[in-house]
């Protein structure tokens, strides 16, 4: 993985880039020493590791603002930061920039009720907004699995997902507006508590789009109530085409579960010697589904779950009768990760999505290409909407072991593409993923990428080195050649 | 207007790359049924969609339907429905709201509008639905963005941007969206009283419950004659009505819940079963409302809404209030801009979803934007379209 070459001039300045900033961010807010930067070289993918020139903590959305104009007007570049919990390295500092980290703008703004809104400032937790209605009932319902640290400015960035983003969507459909700073400073609000853009529908592009476009400083998001009952069934298959065939069948007959999630056999083996959740040890795929809503809703439709995994074969049927069960089901899923770091020294996660119908052919693919490269696979996966993570056993203290790892995960996330899917299903781009671009992507869908980029940010200082495989000057991306005067295809049919 | 009637996407590259090099300008349009939808803009040359028509891909299981833009809706809703499936943002038939046949919509055109149905406030708009285009930008260029599954953080979300931008940025040839299970069984809850405050926020109250009601509207007394329904016609006041669909037991379960927590015991109510399906056709298509020549919609926060509902009464409209009481559907005879544009300056948005052509084009159509998001809309849609090739003018009024 390489990012784009330091630029010397650039460096050459740190002083008075620092110096700058501290102009304009006063106090602590400028960290630039190299005790200090330490802790901000990396996010949660922390194989890539990077020192920028300086961090600034702003805590005013007009501090914000005259940083990033300065920056803009120098050309240095910004690397935006929420909690630092990415796991594609999307807030990886650039060794030439500065990361802007957003953790001071940590308060709830503004909690109605009677709109079902909570506006918040983008360093507040994920976890933080549910608790901050939870006394009236309500939750916030993208529910990532970083979400205690996670914060919602970042999920604005990555688009987050979580378990029960199959009925109750990702962060895109829960966001309703945001106040957003552009790379020159110029203050935008987008959306509010109303529905619908009036122009161009710029909050969902701005959602996912990874700190490329802007900094977001304000969000306001749409609350939900509790689901009164939620209860899960646990099924066992002798083979994952038969987990699969049920999930099918499930959302085919109408049922949109508020969670669907399936493990393979590595991953049921790792989290049940981690957590002794009483999850069958024979089989091939474990799916857990939980249904929530009205208790005679749910009742009935847990009938309809367990009857469809019955005929499709399922070995093991358990229905929790109690909420302490629930959540015993739903612990060893929970705990996959360090089930699996527990059995090795280093795991890599990956994060494709794919037609579910696929499923069993891309497993079989991950297990040969297992063989192949000499380290274990282990996997969840979101079997509702098709989200695979697959975890890849390594030992970065052996030679090699990282660099195969990441190349066996490149293999996955192509056969991913190659079968229907997409790269990143819910942890982003970054730099992660950004040279696998090209294999989802023709060079013209990318470079329209590009210029949309270049309407936001025409110096590129935002997260340069991110999400695009190659990085183009503006200029260059706006031409446009017409082929002198000759009207191609004359002779099209009009009518 | 001449048609340009591409039956390929790369047909569709070539007559947009042709319009470039003649500098000929295009309307972009599948039926052309909205097009009296934005500032007046039609071009001489339009280029339709309309041959890019069938379902390419439909997997009930998976939830995702893939067809070409000019596939009628009509003909997407059949499909689904004999699976029991459905478009869960419930489009409006909206291009009888510009006197053309009802039925004729194109599914390129009702992403490209995003117009949704009462749903919204619950499932989306048609935005939350597209998962993938394969498209023709005003630089000639055939691309694609997103994909065919719902989880998708690959590159940028380009499918938001193109919902809802009228063919301005790019011609959609294909598209690929979210499908999901169709309610069994469907009751609403009509609650009669006088005062629409009171009814508004006993609809706000309903929304934040758990109850999980998908539809939320208040019908003044004039938009309740013409509901279709006898019951609420013959009551003579204004209703609040609130949508519980699902399967039966629980949507039973859920209303005896609801009618317990928002009606209060002298308010007058009663419960439709059968009637329901119509009553909230007639709602998502407007049909609640006369025929008067302007037609407006506001989005504010739910909060806001009867008070600006009431000021447009002062001028003069015929409306009703849908989304929890955040969106104002209003017609009347002149549009009166700058007093219903005033309404909506807390917050929010209004759209002149209807007006004669001399109207729209001095009166901005969308609601416009602060310096700055102006520029930067501008700057979106040059990079698609540098030349203004595609529907220029359609979303913004010439300086």
């Amino acid at each position: 993985m390489h990012m784009p070459p330091p630029d010397e001039g650039i460096l050459a300045r740190r002083e008075e880039i620092v110096a700058a900033l501290r102009a304009i961010v006063p106090g602590e807010g400028v960290i630039a020493d190299q005790v200090g930067l330490r802790p901000y070289e990396c996010d949660a993918l922390s194989a890539y590791r990077a020192v920028p020139i300086a961090v600034v903590l702003p805590s005013t959305v007009e501090e914000v603002s005259a940083v990033l104009a300065w920056c803009h007007r120098e050309k240095v570049k910004v690397v935006p930061r929420g909690a630092g919990t990415s796991l594609s390295g999307g807030s990886l500092p650039l060794v030439d920039g500065i990361v802007l980290g957003m953790g001071k703008f940590n308060r709830i703004l503004d909690i109605d009720f009677e709109n079902r809104t909570v506006t918040a400032q983008p360093g507040v937790t994920n976890l933080g907004i549910t608790k901050a209605v939870e006394h009236a009932g309500f939750y916030y319902a993208p529910d990532p699995s970083s979400q205690i640290a996670c914060s919602i400015g970042g999920n604005i960035a990555e688009n987050s997902g979580g378990v029960h983003c199959l009925k109750y969507g990702l962060t895109t459909n829960n966001v309703l507006g945001i106040e957003m700073v552009l790379p020159t400073g110029e203050i935008v609000r987008l959306g509010g508590k109303h529905l619908d853009s009036e122009g161009y529908d710029l909050l969902g592009l701005m959602t996912g789009s990874e700190g490329l476009l802007g900094v977001v400083t304000e969000v306001t998001v749409r609350i939900l109530q509790k689901p009164p009952v939620a209860r899960a069934v646990l099924m066992g298959f002798p083979t994952s085409e038969q987990g699969g065939d049920t999930v099918a069948s499930i959302i085919g007959a109408g049922i949109i579960p508020g969670g669907l999630e399936m493990m393979d056999r590595p991953a049921i083996q790792a989290a049940e010697d981690f957590l002794h959740a009483g999850y069958p040890l024979d089989v091939e795929a474990l799916l857990i589904c939980e249904l929530d809503g009205p208790e005679v809703e749910v009742n009935h439709l847990i009938e309809t779950v367990a009857g469809i995994a019955r005929q499709h074969g399922a070995t093991t049927i358990r229905v929790s009768q109690s909420e302490e069960e629930r959540l015993l089901f739903w612990a060893g899923r929970k705990a996959a990760f360090p089930a699996v770091g527990r059995i090795s020294p280093d795991y890599y996660c990956m994060d494709g999505t794919i037609p579910r119908a696929r499923l069993a052919e891309v497993l079989a693919g991950m297990q040969e290409m297992s063989k192949r490269y000499g380290l274990r696979v282990a996997n969840v996966f979101h079997a509702g909407d098709g989200n695979l993570h697959p975890l890849i056993l390594f030992d970065a203290n052996k030679p090699d072991e990282l660099q195969k790892a990441e190349a066996f995960g490149s293999d996955i996330l192509k056969l991913c593409v190659e079968v229907g899917g997409v790269l990143t299903g819910e942890h982003g781009v970054g730099v992660e993923k950004r040279d696998l671009m090209p294999t989802m992507f023709t060079e013209a869908d990318l470079n329209q990428q590009i210029r949309v980029k270049c309407a936001f940010d025409p110096e590129q200082i935002l997260n340069p080195g991110k999400v695009f495989p190659k990085l183009h000057r503006c200029a260059e991306m706006g031409r446009l050649h017409v082929s002198g005067g000759r009207i191609p295809f004359a002779d099209l049919p009009r009518f | 207007m001449e048609l340009l009637l591409p039956q390929s996407l790369a047909e569709a590259a070539d007559m947009v790359a042709a319009a470039l090099v003649e500098e000929r300008p295009l309307s972009v349009l599948g039926q052309g049924g909205k097009l009296g939808l934005g500032q007046p803009a039609a071009q001489p040359t339009g280029l339709s969609t309309r041959r890019l028509s069938g379902i390419t891909l439909y997997e009930p299981g998976e939830l995702v339907l893939s067809c070409g833009a000019g596939t009628p809706l009509a003909e997407i809703e059949a499909t689904l429905a004999e699976r029991q499936q459905q478009l869960a943002f419930e489009p409006p038939d909206a291009s009888a709201w510009y006197g053309a046949a009802p039925g004729q919509a194109t599914m390129g055109g009702v992403f490209a509008t995003n117009l949704a149905g009462p749903r919204r406030f619950k499932a989306g708009a048609p935005r939350d639905h597209l998962l993938g285009v394969q498209c023709v930008t005003g630089r000639g260029e055939a691309i694609k963005t997103g994909g065919r599954v719902v989880k998708n953080v690959t590159g940028y979300d380009l499918c938001k941007l193109l919902s809802g931008s009228f063919g301005t940025l790019a011609v959609m040839g294909h598209v690929t969206f979210k499908v999901l299970p169709a309610p069994e069984f469907t009751q609403t809850l009509a609650i009669f009283g006088e005062d629409l405050a009171d009814l508004a926020a006993r609809m706000r109250k309903a929304a934040g419950t758990a109850f999980e009601i998908s539809g939320a509207a208040l019908l003044p007394a004039g938009a309740a004659g013409r509901s279709g329904v006898g019951a609420l016609r013959e009551h003579g006041g204004a209703v609040a009505l609130l949508r519980v669909e699902g399967v039966r037991p629980s949507v039973e379960d859920r209303m005896q819940g609801l009618v317990g927590e928002v009606v209060g015991r002298s308010l007058p109510h009663l419960v439709l079963a059968e009637e329901s399906i119509e009553l909230w056709q007639r709602i998502r298509d407007l049909r609640v409302l006369p025929d008067r020549p302007v037609l407006w919609r506001l989005s504010v926060a739910p909060t806001e809404g009867v008070a600006a509902a009431k000021a447009l009464s002062g001028l003069g409209a015929d409306l009703f209030l849908d989304q929890v009481g955040g969106q104002i559907f209003a017609v009347m005879d002149d549009p009166r801009a700058a007093e219903v544009r005033a309404l909506v300056a807390g917050g929010g948005h209004a759209t002149l979803l209807r007006a004669s052509d001399e109207f729209r084009s001095t009166i901005p159509v969308f609601q416009p934007q602060p310096a700055p998001l102006a520029a930067l809309a501008a700057r979106v849609k040059n990079a698609f379209d540098p030349r203004q090739i595609l529907e220029p003018g359609r979303m913004t009024l010439a300086a």
